[in-house]
């Protein structure tokens, strides 16, 4: 276990970080990209996820719009992480996103830095900031499996 | 004497919560005892259908819903009759828009503003969809408020209907209803108001503003959830096409089609109508009463005058409406997500809202995605206003994310 992962003080950096700096964080103009709109009914959110998959592999996670700290964030590492990953590596890793949401075993090592999420569950009603992009991306996968 | 430490001991959730500051009542208000105890009584002493005068128990229900139509025209000085009970604001509206159909067509003109509520918008532009007419905006004032003059502006020939809040959800800005009906109604358009932050805060005298019709939701007002009223100028009642079709809206029919629908205000109220929550709302229109109207209105004036000197002095706060008349601050926490800001003051203990408070254009007016909102009631406090800006002054970006460490 990464004894950092243990600092609040880092995982605040690293939130933090990601919220004034997003990566990935503008849209292109590209038909090879596919695009989902993610609008939170309960709150402000309302973000779009861009993909470029190609043979099986994540080329390229863009997303923008409005969103909170939390959504932001966890999407921006979200984006970090996936790049270049097969899509199945980046499933495994979107299922370990959700097991530590959930506060189920996951496997720290692939998640990285969005392990500074592991504590957002213990707020119910933000739950769905600290997912809203990795649903995204999640059902952006899995129309591409079904194209 | 106002005496708000008396007051707040008629609601449970006050007494229960006692380390809540609950600053959500443009979303909805605590009810006291006694509209509890008055909507309770209907299932446990008088439950059973109105209009079924076989049994006395039914009839006991009658008298009851009957007696609470009139309590709430007695409320807002409206005949009786006038008015219709609903299951909230957006209900009535929509049975506005619904019902003035045939008032309108192609190429005219419904009015509204910016500063609109979903609900007083979106069944607007269904109606221009369906008719071909078409959605106006009277422009606001810099600071979020609808003048009169640009309202005078903004009136033309073609405008058949006038559709506008008469307290803004987001900003708390006050309209003069009275004026813009008056000149409304020189160019013959129908006037619809949202009355749903302004009834339950201040006195609204409907033969005073001349308006044609006047929505406003219980539950924001101490009553019930899944009622509210529509008011309607009988003239203009005569005219609305009812929204819903059923039992207890109509007089006869036949297997012909034929169909003599019943008097007003039961035309409207097809369906078992929701009779413990007119109960329930009846005792708080008489609730608020015994406060008086009046009364609760400067005091929360004062509330407001209050929080927004205090806010202002904040260098880290963007406050967006201190000039307006409702006890309704919008604001942002400089460098914070508005939904972070909300989060953040929840971890201690005060209960704001936070986004666009489902007035989505007003964003395009202020510049900003999303606001805090805190808004007060009668039984706010200037401690708890105090306690809101000694928390706001501590908020911080890095302390908004601490909470989810």
């Amino acid at each position: 276990m990464n004894k950092l992962f243990e600092d609040p003080i880092i995982l605040r950096e690293i939130i933090m970080d990601h919220y004034e700096y997003p990566r990935n964080h503008s849209l292109v103009e590209d038909g090879k990209y596919h695009k989902i709109h993610m609008a939170s009914e309960s709150c402000i959110d309302d973000i779009h996820v861009q993909a470029d998959i190609e043979d099986g592999i994540v080329k390229d996670v863009r997303f923008d719009g409005v969103a909170c700290t939390i959504s932001t964030a966890s999407t921006s590492i979200m984006t970090q992480l996936v790049k270049g990953k097969t899509v199945e590596e980046a499933r495994v890793i979107i299922e370990n996103y959700f097991n530590m949401i959930d506060g189920q075993p996951y496997d720290e090592e692939l998640l990285d830095e969005a392990v500074c999420m592991k504590n957002v569950g213990k707020q119910a009603n933000r739950i769905k900031c600290a997912t809203i992009g990795w649903n995204g991306l999640k059902q952006l996968l899995e129309e591409g499996e079904e194209q | 004497m106002f005496d708000v430490s008396k007051i707040r001991n008629d609601f449970p959730m006050l007494r229960r919560e006692k380390e809540l500051i609950y600053l959500d009542n443009s979303a909805t208000a605590f009810k006291p005892q006694s509209v509890i105890d008055a909507e309770k009584a209907y299932y446990t002493d008088f439950s059973a259908n109105i209009h079924r005068g076989d049994y006395e128990l039914s009839y006991r229900a009658d008298q009851a819903y009957d007696g609470a139509r009139k309590t709430l025209a007695d409320f807002i000085h409206a005949d009786t009759d006038e008015i219709i009970f609903t299951s909230g604001t957006t209900q009535g509206l929509n049975m506005a828009a619904y019902g003035l159909e045939k008032l309108i067509g192609e190429g005219d003109v419904i009015l509204s503003t910016l500063a609109e509520h979903a609900s007083n918008i979106l069944p607007w532009f269904r109606l221009a969809e369906r008719t071909g007419a078409r959605v106006e905006f009277i422009p606001l004032e810099k600071d979020g408020h609808l003048s009169v003059e640009n309202f005078r502006r903004a009136l033309h020939e073609r405008v058949r209907i006038v559709a506008v809040a008469q307290v803004t959800n987001v900003l708390g800005h006050c309209a003069d209803i009275k004026e813009i009906t008056r000149l409304a109604h020189e160019k013959g358009a129908v006037v619809v108001v949202d009355g749903a932050q302004s009834v339950p805060h201040k006195k609204v005298d409907v033969r005073d503003l001349d308006c044609d019709l006047l929505a406003f939701s219980g539950h924001k007002m101490c009553g019930p959830t899944g009622i509210g009223v529509l008011y309607g100028k009988m003239e203009i009642l005569e005219k609305l096409e009812p929204m819903l079709l059923g039992g207890g809206a109509n007089k006869r029919f036949s297997s012909h089609g034929d169909l003599i629908l019943s008097r007003i205000p039961e035309r409207f109220e097809a369906g078992t109508v929701p009779i413990a929550q007119a109960v329930g709302l009846a005792e708080a229109a008489r609730y608020l009463q015994s406060l008086g109207m009046d009364s609760i209105e400067a005091y929360e004036r004062e509330l407001k005058q209050y929080l927004s000197g205090k806010l202002k002095e904040l260098d880290n706060i963007e406050f967006y409406n201190p000039g307006s008349e409702a006890a309704i601050c919008s604001f942002n926490v400089k460098g914070v997500f508005a939904q972070d800001a909300g989060t953040y003051l929840s971890s201690h203990n005060i209960a704001v809202r936070s986004g666009n408070h489902c007035a989505k254009m007003l964003v395009e007016h202020l510049g900003v995605d999303a606001t805090v909102r805190a808004s007060m009631y009668f039984y706010n406090t200037r401690e708890e206003a105090d306690r809101l800006v000694e928390v706001l002054k501590d908020c911080t970006l890095e302390k908004c994310i601490d909470i989810f460490l």
